[in-house]
This record gives C-alpha cells, structure tokens and sequence, in this order.
C-alpha cells in the first residue's frame, strides 16, 4: 500500500474529523482492543507474514532495476542483454508475487477487521438491550446511535487500513533505508536535510490546521442547524413576514462558515504542494549529489537510479506520518466511547432466590415506597396504595408532573429507594424480572412500532400467534378495515416513516398488539392521546373489554375516561398530592377538584 | 451546472490568473526529471562539478516555483471557491425562503435542508478542487506525456501501452464498487434505524421480555452489514496491488526496450532514469483524474438539485384589486381546496367573523382544520370560491400586508435556538414591554425563572422547556405583534385546563378587538366562542354558538357529551 495513491472510493474516504478529540486511557482501549483481537491471533501471525513478504518482495523492485539499467552500460552496443533479461523476469516476477500477496494481505485484513467489528456491535447491542431503561432516559438516542455506527466504523477503517499501513508503512521505512544505506552511503545525507525538514513542517501544520478545521466544522455544524431550524419553520416565517431577517441571519452564518473554511483552506492547502517540494528538493539534492558521485566513479547508473526509487518510497509513509497519527487518535477516542458503554453496569441480576411469577391475580400493592429520580428529590415519599385484582387506578395531573413514575417502579424499570411493592402478595424483588414485566400489558403514549410488516408489529409480544389472532386483535382494536384497504394487507411492511398512516392508526396498531396479550394487569400511559375524539368513541367498547377483569393503571389527560376509577391519584410537580375516589376527591375540593372544573370554565 | 457555474462569472478574472499559475507551477514539476536526465546523459560527460551545481541550482529554482505557484494558486481557488458558494448559498437560501407551500410539499423539507447543505457543501468542494487537481491533473498528464514523447518516443509507447490497462482495472473496480457500496450503505441504514428504534422503544421491548429476540434481530442485520461490506471492501481492495503491479511491469518493459534503443544507439540511460520519475507522475496524474471524475458527478448531481429550488415557482402573485365586498373582518365564500389535485381538503366552506369575535374549529384529525389556517395566511390559494379580509379579496393583498395581520400559532409550532426575547419578538422589532406583556397574557410565568429570564437561550426547537412552556411562548410570539387575527392552531392541547383558561381569558381581556380563531379537538376550548365551525372529512356539518350547536347539531352533541363525561350535565 503506497499512500501516494490511495484511491478515494465511494466507502473509503476520509472521514471529517470530530475536531481536537483525543482518547483518554490509552491503556484500557488497548487492553479491551487486544481482548478483540487475540481471538484472531492466528490471522494476526498471518497478516504480518504476508505484510513482511509482500512489501520486501515491492523493495526489491528498484534494486533489480537498478541492476538492469547497469547491466545496459552507458554505451551502444555494450547491453549485456541476458542479464537484462534476467533482471527484468526477476523483477516481473517480484511485482506480481508482491502484488498477489498485497491482495491477499487485503483480504485477510478486511476479514479479520469485519470480525472483529461485527463481534464488538453484537456485544454493544446486547449490552444495550440489558441496560436499566434509566441509561436510556438519561442519553440522547442520537449519541447511542453514534456510538454502534459512527465510532464503530471509525474502529474498523482504523483497523482494516491504519494498522496495515502503519505495519507496511514501517517496513517500507526501515527497508528502504536499509537499501540505501548498502547502495551509497554518502548520498543519504541528502535526508539529513530533508526529514527533519518534513517532519518539522508535519508537525507545525498539524499544530496549525488542526483547531482551524475544528473551528470550520463547528461553522459548518451552525450552519447545518440553522438551515434545519430555518427550513422546518418556513411557515411561521412566512406567517410573520421574517423572510429577509431570516436571510440576513442566514447570511451572517454563512460568512462565519466560508470564512473559517478558508482559513482552513489558507493553510490546508498548503500540504500538497509542500510536501512535493520537499519530494523536489530531495530529488534535487540526490541528483546534484549522484552526479558529482557519478562523475568520479563512486556510484554506477544504476544505483542512482534505485536510490531515487528508493528515495520516493523513503518519504512517502513520512510525510503520512501525521495523518496517520491523527486517525489513530480519533480511532482510539472511538473505541474507548464503545467500551465505555460496553461498561455500564447493566440491569442488576435477579435476586439468586427469585422465582418466575407464575400466574397471578393481580393484587398489587405499593407499601411505604421512596423513590426518586435523584435520591436527594424524592418523588414518592412513604407512598402506599393497594389495588385489588380487577380494579382501576387512574394518575391524573398535568403534563411533566411525573405521572409515569409509579409505572417505571411497577414494572421494575427503577427499584424504590426503600419501601416494598407486592404482587399477590409476594415483593416484586423476589420475582424474575421477565416474568414479572410479562404479567402487564403495556400501551404508552408513543406508538413505538418497528421496521417489519403489519402483522409482525401486531404479534409482536406473541410471535407465535396465528392470523386469525391477529386479525382478531386488529378487529377488537377497529383498526381491521384500514389495514384490509391497504394494497398488502397485514403484510404491509412498516419502514418508519409511513405518511400512509397516521399517529391515531399508529396507536391503534400498539392497542391491537396489546389485545393480543392475555395478561392480568394493564397499564394504560395517555394511550388514547394520539386519537381523535370519534374514533376513540368508537374504540371505547374493545378498550373497555380490554381493561374487563383485569387490574389496570390508566394515566389520562381527560378526566372524563376516568371518573369511575376505583382509586384517583394526582401528581403534581412530581408528587402525589392527593389519593382517592372522584366522588371523595370532589368533595375535597383541592387539586383534583381544581382540575376537573377548570374544563367547563 | 449551467447556473452553477453562471455563478463564476463575477470571479472570471481572478480564475483565469489562478488557472495561470497553477498552469506555471504544474510545469515546474514537470521540468525536474527532465533535467535529472539531461545533466546524466549531458552534463555529468563534460565532467564539471561547477556545471552539475548549475544545473542542481536550476532543479532547486524549479521546485521553489512550483511550490509558491501552487500554493498562490490553490489560494486564490480557496477563495473563489469561497466568494462563489456566498452567492450560491445566498440565493440558494433566499429562494427557499420564498417557495410557495406547494414547493415546499413537493420538494420536502428534509430535502430542502440537504439542499442548503449537503449540496452546496459538495458544491463548494468541486469548484474548490476543480482548479486545483482538475487543472493540474490534465497538466501532469498531458504534459508529462508530452515530454516524454520529445525525451524518447518509443519509451512513451511503452509507458502509454501500460496506463490504458490501469484505467480499465480502476473503471470497473469502482464500477462494480459503486454499486456494492451502495448496497452496503443500504444495509448500514437498516442497522442504524434498528439501534434507533430498539434504543426509543426499550420500555415496550423491556415490558414484554423481548430482548433477547431483539437481540436476534440485530445479530441478523448486523451480519448482513457485515456481510456487504466485506464483498464491497474485497473489490476495491484488487485496484492498489493490480496497480502496483502493472507499474512494475511498466517499469520492467521500459528498462527491457531502453535496453534495445541503447544499445542501437538510440537513447542514453539517462533517459531510462528520468522515464521511471516520469511513469510515477503520470501515473499519479490519472488516478487524480478519475478522483476528479467522481468529485466532479457528486459536484454536478449536487448542482442539478440546486438548480432545480432556483427554479422552483416561488409565492403566488398579488392580483389586481377586485370589487370589495361585504365588511365583515374575515370571511370565506363558498370555499373549496386540494393539496394534490385529489379529493379536496376542504369543501364549500362559508362563514364571516366579526373584530372582537372569536370562532372556535373543532373536528377530527384530518377534517380539514389546519387547511382552513392555511388558507387565510395565503398559503395556499383556493380552487374555487373567495375568501376576504374587512371584504377585500385577500389575493389582492400583497402578502406580507396580509401576513402581518395576523398572530399565528401552528400545530407542532417551532421555537427557534435563540434567546426567549428573540423567540417572541421574531425580527419584527417588537418593544420589550409588549413582548413581556404579552408573556404574561399567555401565561409563560415559567420564564422569570429561567436563568437569564427573557436572555435565556433556548435550544434548537425549544426541547429544553416542556411541551407546555413551548406552546405558551409560541401564543406570546403571537399576541406580541397586536394582531387584528389571531390563529391558534392545536395551540392549548399540551396545556392543563386551567391554564388553558386563564390563557383564553387573558387573551379577551387584552386583545379585545382581535378576531380570534382557535382550532381545537377539545369541546373545552371552543364552547366559548361565539361561533363554533364543526367539520368532518373537510365538510361543514355545523356552524354556531356553543348551545345552539348542542341543539342543532347531533356529532357535535355527541362530541361534548363524551368529552366532558357524566360532568356535562351539572
């Protein structure tokens, strides 16, 4: 591999650089890469046998050739031509095994970099799929996502290019020198000039370049932003007449942007033409130099020439030096985000005496429970309640109040900070989490449905269950009919950005899913919510067979969906403020009564 | 491409003296091996060191040249580059400022944001690249060959009987490699949108103990990326050694038939040495070539996709003034519209508002609420009937007149990432007082307690603050402006119902002449106003007051009936 024409490919460009990041454990990454690694120790040996062979195969190419241009002389009629043809089989033969093993070397690297990638995604997935639901509340999707695509190609383009480059790029080095060193010491001292040269501009570049092309991205990133901002809002810009503010504001970013990109330019690209001006100079200096040797006899033709091959393939991993060092670097940060994550603690085991729940009534019960997000701000403070099997217990507040707390400790999502929730009377700590979860059927807010057909979204907590079931489901959940008028029926497949299908089919896909489940609890978050109000008049009745006999949790923003709850309770800046029946609480006449008026005002 | 480059224009002299340059420069490079092999086969016979140091200070001018001329150059295309995409960008970004909504659906916002993005980012690079490799690469090519042809003719057949090879191995190797990359890419997709949703859905994922099936899925998804990208890498990975290796043989037949013409007397060895230099520059100059291919299509597709906004239809015109009719302060006659030419959004739709009134729209998701907003905002224009404002046909208001009418608040309305103040304010130079009145109308109290108040910085789309918060400053941006209407669109629905009340009640009290229109799917937030549009499927099944609509009009009955539970009847 010659950096000198690494083809720009549609997959293989350099990536732009998430500005100054630097890995900080270098040790660690490298230890958790190694664990990666050694699994495929054998084709590690291998990779570097054929690295070894195929670039001193490359090396011998100039020397060959400077042998043949000696074996023709200087002079008509003196080429000793069966040398000359004994030089040139040896080097066609060279550059083809060097070549075959190049390729070869190629492939294996590309596997074993698959390998290793694919294995590590596999891990990071998995360690993603047992990680406590408080992981998910507290990172951005967009970061997690970046993580098992982003740094993890980072990891891969590091591994199946820098590392065969540093190996090759090393060898080359040490080769070349070496032959150079045999062929005319003296003309050596031309790098004593040039290297330095090279490596001292290298790193005042780097120096330089760098924080400009942090600078550019962060500009470019604004004006990205801006667009976005922009062009998703163009109709309250039009609606308020902003169209020239907005330009202007456009404008300015604009400017900001180009002109950090020109300073970046400024400098950047000034790489290119230095770097072959150093090349010059040394092909200079070799030249005035071998002449003067050549011109007394200290060197023939033909090593000249073999140097100056030698020359070029010397300072071309120099002059990568830098680049390679930078990918390398922002390679490590990526693989150490990746182990960072693989290294979050996951969702503690099950207690070594927990049992599967079984079957079960639905007797729950909140005894004394504390919890809060952030210990130091508790939400639930000695909270208890008792919900007998088939009863109905509704949340109501406003919105952001913390409605869904009392969910995420039932399904064990977050554990009490003290204090004991009880299944059938058994505490909810002693059952497999599983089961436990597998004993509520779920129905929230946000229509979470996945890339997959229809009726692979709708059996999606039963995968075994048959058409009929599902067609069933969709009926009781009168969502039948639309999916019928569909071109593919319950075979539809979903990518995630359906415009077909609206957020009130969504959610009665998702109420479809939970008919199909058999389960004794029910948890209801705002699950109505993204349903007009007819529609949701005409599901009342299977919603309302849904919730037949079994315990339920509704959190509801209309209060008319909840006035024959057996148990009320209000939230209100994250605490329950209030417990009790309607009737009970009208008759208060504090928060509760205070909300359920204030909708006829 | 064409008004791409139209774009050029301004910097045409500044191009031509950059392409000049880079032309001198280019040409230095070229000079070297050729003196490389005259002062071997030439100078080093006469036996002079003092002229071999000549001609070494010859070398070293050369590559001072080369180095100055093509930084100077790449410099000044830095710059043009730069210049150009300001104006690209700029009309780029005013344009689309000024599409019509029906452009605007057709082209997709998404696709709009690429456009000012990716696109003239990728625009940016070509110009930027294209005087620089573009110019030199052809240089280096043609001239090297050029040269080579005067050095030694026949040595030039070899090498050029070599280069055609290479062409073909990079053409079908980036061929094929094209499309098994976009396949590839194609995969990476389906990987990164299954993370995505698995990472959005952990709690149902978790409630029904599906994990360990998700983590099938992945394993799946995660083989076949796995898998593509391995026969995708495979492929490019034949052009470096099949290239090093027809270099090897190029190198090797030009040392075999040098070998011939010096022994015939024809060349010197000298030639030999300078050929090698010139092989790896040629060489070098058609890989450059194909790279400024690739950079030039990516350039070009980029460009037609700006080119096609630039030309996009923008707003519709002002009409010329038609009789006034009637004084009301809004009215809609007989109106009826489509988005796409289909079934129509809205269908025969009549009614006028009075100043001070205010007229409630309710109706099911779909019914054809938002369309009646957009309408009055001149959005869109009707396919039949008239709608007025104070009895004038609003197409022949000029749009911003219109517009500035008017308070809006969409559905799933936007706040910007900037301050609080600018958020209300808007660009529309709107006194501090108002804007902080205006607030407190719409009851964004929370805002005294962010840091920095109304200074406070919001994040882009105002995720920072709860669906609530965002709702009450999207109303106080409205009222700020003192608008003769006031549309809120869905704009209570994250509201409790108190505040929601308070907010109403505020708004009668302090914009008393302003004709309010608010859409809801909430009875609670309609039934005070004085006239009620029902609608269902884009038709009007009712219009009137709050009773005599539970008299009159059944679905709405109904509507009031399920919403407000057994409660209604107290």
């Amino acid at each position: 591999m010659k950096g000198s024409y690494n083809m720009q490919t549609p997959g293989g460009q350099r990536r732009p650089s998430r500005g100054q990041e630097r890995p900080r454990d270098t040790r660690y990454t490298l230890r958790r890469l190694w664990g990666y690694l050694c699994r495929h120790r054998w084709m590690l040996v291998a990779a570097a046998a054929l690295a070894l062979g195929s670039n001193l195969l490359a090396l011998l190419g100039p020397m060959l050739s400077g042998l043949a241009i000696d074996a023709i002389g200087t002079a008509p009629g003196q080429v000793d031509f069966p040398r000359v043809f004994f030089y040139a089989g040896w080097m066609l033969a060279f550059y083809l095994l060097s070549a075959l093993l190049g390729y070869l070397l190629s492939l294996l690297m590309i596997r074993l970099s698959q390998r290793v990638v694919r294995q590590m995604r596999g891990d990071l997935f998995s360690h993603l799929m047992d990680l406590p639901v408080c992981y998910f509340d507290s990172h951005q999707t967009g970061d997690i996502v970046s993580r098992i695509s982003y740094d993890i190609d980072t990891v891969n383009t590091s591994l199946s290019s820098d590392l065969l480059q540093i190996g090759t790029s090393a060898i080359t080095v040490v080769g070349s020198f070496g032959m150079m060193l045999a062929i005319s010491p003296a003309l050596l001292a031309v790098f004593a000039v040039t290297v330095p040269l090279s490596v001292l501009w290298t790193r005042y570049m780097t120096r330089k370049v760098r924080p400009l092309f942090s600078r550019r991205s962060a500009e470019l990133g604004a004006l990205g932003g801006l667009s976005e901002e922009a062009v998703s809002g163009l109709r309250t810009i039009k609606a308020y007449s902003g169209e020239e503010a907005v330009t202007a504001r456009f404008d300015a970013q604009d400017k900001r942007s180009l002109d950090a990109q020109y300073a970046a330019d400024y400098y950047g690209t000034m790489t290119g033409p230095s770097v072959n001006f150093i090349n010059n100079l040394s092909l200079t200096l070799v030249s005035v130099l071998g002449a003067a040797l050549f011109l007394f006899d200290k060197i023939t033709l033909g090593n000249l020439s073999s140097f100056v091959l030698y020359s070029r393939k010397f300072s071309g991993p120099i002059n990568e030096i830098a680049n390679i060092a930078s990918d390398l670097q922002s390679a490590f940060a990526a693989a150490e985000r990746v182990f960072r994550l693989i290294d979050e603690p996951p969702e503690p085991a099950d207690a070594t005496d927990a049992l599967p729940a079984g079957a079960v009534r639905g007797e729950v019960e909140l005894d004394r429970v504390s919890f809060g997000y952030d210990p130091a701000a508790p939400v639930l403070k000695d909270f208890s309640l008792r919900a007998p099997p088939g009863s109905l217990v509704a949340i109501v507040g406003p919105t952001g109040a913390g409605k869904t707390t009392v969910i995420n400790l039932l399904m064990r999502f977050y554990d009490p900070q003290s204090g004991e929730i009880r299944l059938d009377g058994r505490e909810t700590r002693r059952i497999t989490r599983d089961s436990l979860r597998r004993c509520y059927t779920l129905v929230l807010q946000d229509t979470w449905l996945f890339s997959g057909t229809i009726a692979e979204n709708i059996a999606y907590a039963r995968p075994d269950a048959t058409r009929e079931e599902i067609e069933a489901a969709a009926k009781a959940a009168h969502i039948h009919r639309f999916i019928s008028q569909l071109p593919q029926g319950y075979d539809t497949p979903l990518t995630g950005d359906e415009a077909a299908i609206s957020r009130g089919q969504k959610q009665m896909l998702t109420i479809a899913r939970a008919m199909l489940l058999h389960s004794n609890m029910l948890i209801l978050d705002e699950a109505t919510s993204n349903v007009d109000t007819r529609t949701e008049r005409r599901i009342q009745g299977a919603m309302r067979r849904l919730m037949e006999g079994r315990t339920c949790f509704v959190i509801a923003h209309r209060l008319s969906t909840i006035q024959n709850a057996d148990v009320i309770l209000v939230v209100k800046d994250g605490r329950v403020v209030e417990q009790g029946d309607h009737a009970s609480l009208l008759k208060k006449g504090g928060a509760y009564a205070e909300l359920y008026w204030a909708q006829f005002q | 491409m064409r008004t791409v480059l139209s774009y050029l224009r301004p910097s045409a002299k500044k191009m031509a003296w950059g392409i000049t340059i880079k032309f001198l420069g280019t040409v230095m490079d070229l000079f070297l091996p050729w003196i490389l092999a005259f002062v071997i086969d030439t100078v080093v016979p006469r036996r002079s060191l003092a002229q071999i140091a000549l001609w070494g200070g010859v070398m070293f001018l050369c590559s001072v040249l080369a180095v100055v001329g093509n930084i100077a150059a790449n410099r000044s295309a830095a710059r043009i580059a730069r210049d150009t995409s300001e104006r690209i960008r700029h009309d780029l970004f005013s344009k689309t400022a000024r599409l019509s909504c029906r452009q605007i659906d057709h082209f997709t916002v998404p696709s709009l944001e690429a456009r000012l993005t990716t696109d003239t980012y990728n625009v940016h690079q070509m110009l930027n690249m294209m005087q620089r490799v573009g110019i030199r690469a052809p240089i280096l090519l043609l001239g090297g060959v050029a040269v080579t042809l005067t050095l030694e003719p026949v040595l030039t057949l070899v090498l050029l009987s070599v280069l055609p090879l290479i062409a073909l191995v990079v053409f079908f190797v980036s061929r094929k490699g094209v499309g098994l990359f976009s396949a590839m890419q194609r995969s990476v997709d389906t990987l990164v949108r299954t993370v995505r949703e698995d990472v959005t859905g952990i709690r149902i994922i978790k409630a029904l103990s599906r994990t360990e099936g998700e983590k099938a899925r992945f394993d799946g998804v995660n083989r076949a990326v796995s898998r593509r990208e391995t026969a995708a890498s495979t492929t490019m990975a034949l052009s470096n050694p099949a290239i090093d290796f027809f270099l090897g043989a190029g190198l090797t037949g030009v040392i075999l038939v040098g070998a011939f013409r010096v022994d015939s007397g024809l060349t010197q060895p000298g030639a030999i040495l300078a050929f090698l230099s010139y092989f790896t520059i040629i060489l070098g100059a058609m890989l450059s070539i194909t790279r400024v291919f690739v950079m030039y299509s990516k350039g070009a597709a980029s460009a037609a996709r700006i080119q096609e906004v630039l030309a996009a239809e923008g707003e519709p015109e002002t009409l010329a003034a038609t009789p006034d009719r009637g004084q009301a302060r809004l009215s809609f006659e007989g109106v009826t519209f489509s988005y796409g030419g289909g079934e129509p959004a809205v269908e025969d739709i009549s009614f006028a508002v009075e100043p001070g009134q205010t007229l409630g729209i309710i109706g099911a998701t779909g019914s054809g609420k938002s369309t009646l907003c957009n309408l009055m905002l001149r959005f869109y224009t009707p396919d039949k009937g008239v709608i007025r404002l104070d009895g004038r046909d609003i197409r022949a208001i000029p749009l911003k007149e219109l517009r500035n009418r008017f308070g809006v608040v969409f559905q799933n309305d936007l706040l910007f990432g900037r301050t609080v103040a600018e958020n209300i304010d808007f660009d529309r130079g709107i006194a501090p007082g108002r804007a902080a009145a205006a607030a407190g109308w719409a009851q964004a109290d929370f805002v005294a307690g962010l840091e920095g108040g109304f200074a406070h910085p919001l994040a882009a789309r105002g995720t920072d603050l709860s669906g609530g918060q965002r709702q009450r400053l999207l109303v106080a941006r409205a009222l700020a402006g003192d608008p003769d209407i006031l549309i809120l669109d869905d704009a209570s629905s994250a509201l409790d119902y108190q505040t929601d009340a308070r907010l109403r009640q505020a708004v009668r009290e302090h914009c008393a002449d302003a004709t309010c229109v608010v859409v809801a799917q909430r009875v609670s937030s309609v039934m005070g106003a004085d006239q009620i549009l029902v609608l269902d499927e884009g038709r009007l099944l009712g219009c009137g007051s709050h009773s005599e609509l539970l008299e009159s009009c059944p679905p709405y009955r109904e509507l009031y009936a399920l919403q407000m539970g057994e409660g209604a009847a107290q």
